[in-house]
């Protein structure tokens, strides 16, 4: 277990090199020069070249790119990671206000993934291509077609025509009102989870009927167990594992999804900071919010594989 | 599935004389057969067929033009002279929809065909050459996979800056891996094959055996697979003109209108409701036709469909 651990650990290590590289190198490729992006193109060209070059200076911007991307690095590893071209806070000040609601996001989207796809998934493979398992399979077919982005317009725009409503646009903590805090993530969290759900409930029932068919499974049947307890105690730890890897991979999805999201629903998180930065072309805060995305991504699919592992012991073993 | 795969009839050898009419009726053939068995597939393919056509003769379809302004019709909820309505500054909702759905196709469909393609040229090199070269082609699949889509996509679209190649290309991208690694499993089993042996024991080179041998093989999964990213690749070119990174304004795109509708205070329900309705439609048509044709595809990968895709001819 602790070799297989090890190698993970290292394979991950690697990956994030790779992806800061490819971030850093990505984002260096840009036409034009930052400055232009900065100033504005009159801006740019009524300063003397002098007062350019400090201030590229000053951004560190004029160094050779290897000596950028050795110096970012450090950045990371000190936890400064620069800062905005536009703002005056740090880039480690922005995460630290504005992460902490897109983790909501995330996490609240992943519960209800789980809490919609998996009953759905199980009431589906009970009773295969009966009413119920139609239905379920038609939502999430239909579900899994919608923009999330789309559905969290549509549900701020008719909260608004019927009640109303508009959930509160600035930035409120879980810890200093919770009740204002769950209004900003809610919506974003159920439209991004009941996407992945409809995932869920597809690879659950598919998994169910596979296990379903299994031996073991006909041996419980035959020794009268009733068929409630046959597919809750026995098949279904066995269908789980595939389901558990799909929600690693459906994170990418969830990250992805609720930049989009979070726009269409106006919340002040990261991803919002993300599509800002873009369109300002703040390289800096660009790259250091790609990159975090990135190792979310791969952290959490390293858990997913060691939870695996746990779960099963033929992969620990071999 | 498995029983009706009984009353499939026995395929019969393509005589050598036959001519191209009795081709297409084979064809036809296969099609309804196709459609008899998927019928949300065949569904979701003739849905799709009809946004393709849509998109294709905008210009006889929009009522009127996408881009013109006329002040005197702003903000105007669906009436008889606007099927769906106008837009800020008085354009027609539905030409632009309509003329949306030629950047949302041609976006999707470049980017996906780039995308797969050379994601399934580099897999079949992969599979097939192993060793460091495919150690290495892996890590860097890797760490593409190790974006989330959307942001990767972002990112390159910002880089190259914006516009309709840059936002094909960086959807493009985020596709390259999901064909190498599905056409890489393929070449690995395909190259230990009996009769690829014998490509290479009769001298062929690498390069050779892949085209030839290799690369016939890697169709089904191939087409699986572009098939069934077209709907992503949908979602995400909106998605990036929802966050003004993707095609630029004022070409109609969904995205865009979807982005233009939000920044009034009070989004007129048209404007949000009708390119989105676009964007869902096109993705459940593409998702149910790729559904079906990996269902038909992959299991056994039926030799009759696979001979009515590669046009009726058989090594």
């Amino acid at each position: 277990m602790r070799k297989y651990l090890a190698r993970r650990a290292a394979y991950a290590v690697v990956t994030l090199l790779g992806v800061s590289l490819s971030v850093f190198v990505i984002l260096r490729i840009l036409p034009g020069d930052p400055l232009v992006a900065i100033l504005g193109v009159e801006g740019h060209a009524q300063m003397r070249p002098a007062d350019r070059e400090r201030i590229m200076a000053d951004l560190g911007l004029s160094d050779p790119l290897p000596v950028q991307y050795a110096r970012w690095l450090g950045d990371i590893a000190t936890g400064q990671l620069g800062k905005s071209f536009f703002r005056g806070d740090t880039v480690a000040e922005l995460i630290l206000h504005r992460g902490p609601i897109s983790a909501e996001i995330g996490v609240l989207a992943l519960i209800v993934s789980w809490l919609v796809g998996l009953p759905v998934g199980i009431l589906s493979a009970f009773k295969p291509n009966s009413l119920p398992d139609g239905v379920a399979r038609a939502m999430s077919i239909l579900f899994l077609a919608i923009p999330g982005f789309w559905l969290g317009m549509l549900i701020v725009l008719a909260l608004l025509f019927w009640f109303g409503y508009k959930a509160p646009i600035i930035i409120v903590h879980f810890w200093e009102n919770p009740w204002q805090n769950l209004q900003i993530v809610l919506g974003p969290a159920i439209v991004l989870g009941l996407a992945q759900g409809a995932y869920i409930a597809r690879m659950a029932r598919s998994c169910l009927l596979e296990v379903i068919g299994e031996d073991f499974v006909r041996t419980a049947r035959a020794k009268g167990l009733r068929e409630g307890l046959v597919v809750m105690r026995h098949a279904l730890p066995n269908a789980l594992l595939p389901v558990i890897t799909i929600s690693g991979v459906l994170l990418g999805f969830v990250l992805g999804g609720s930049v989009a999201v979070e726009q269409a629903f106006g919340v002040p998180g990261l991803g919002r900071s993300l599509v800002v930065s873009v369109i300002e072309r703040d390289i800096i805060v660009v790259q250091n919010l790609v990159l975090l995305y990135a190792v979310i991504f791969v952290l959490v699919n390293v858990l997913v594989d060691l939870s695996y592992a746990w779960l099963d012991p033929r992969i620990r073993y071999s | 599935m498995a029983v009706r795969a009984a009353d499939e009839p026995v395929p019969t050898p393509d005589a050598p004389t036959v001519g191209d009419r009795s081709r297409l009726g084979a064809l036809a053939g296969e099609l309804v057969r196709f459609s008899r068995r998927n019928t949300l597939a065949a569904m979701g393919g003739f849905v799709g067929l009809l946004i393709v056509c849509v998109a294709l003769a905008a210009p006889l379809l929009a009522p009127r033009d996408p881009l013109k302004a006329d002040f005197r019709r702003m903000n105007k909820p669906p009436d008889a002279q606007s099927l769906l309505g106008t837009d800020q500054v008085g354009r027609d909702t539905l030409s632009r929809v309509i003329y949306g759905a030629r950047t949302s196709l041609f976006v999707a469909f470049s980017a996906v065909i780039l995308g797969t393609t050379v994601g399934s040229l580099w897999g079949v090199a992969c599979g097939y050459l192993r060793g460091r070269f495919d150690l290495v082609s892996q890590r860097i699949m890797e760490i593409l996979q190790a974006f989330p889509d959307l942001i990767l996509a972002m990112a390159i679209s910002m880089a190259m800056g914006t516009g309709l190649s840059a936002v094909i290309l960086a959807i493009a991208i985020t596709r390259i891996p999901f064909g190498g690694r599905v056409i890489r499993s393929v070449a690995l089993s395909v190259r230990e094959m009996p009769y690829v042996e014998a490509g290479r024991a009769s001298g062929a080179s690498a390069l050779r055996v892949m085209v030839y041998h290799v690369l016939p093989q890697c169709l089904a999964p191939y087409l699986v697979l572009a098939t069934t990213h077209l709907g992503v690749a949908i979602v995400i070119e909106a998605a990036l003109g929802f966050l003004g990174v993707g095609v630029p304004p004022p070409t109609p795109t969904w995205g865009n209108m979807l982005a233009d509708s939000i920044t009034a205070l009070v989004p007129p329900w048209w404007l949000a409701f009708f390119p989105g309705l676009a964007i869902t439609v096109t993705v459940l048509a593409f998702n149910l036709l790729g559904d079906g044709i990996r269902d038909t595809l992959d299991p056994r990968l039926s030799p009759a469909f696979l001979r009515m895709m590669a046009g009726g001819r058989r090594r």
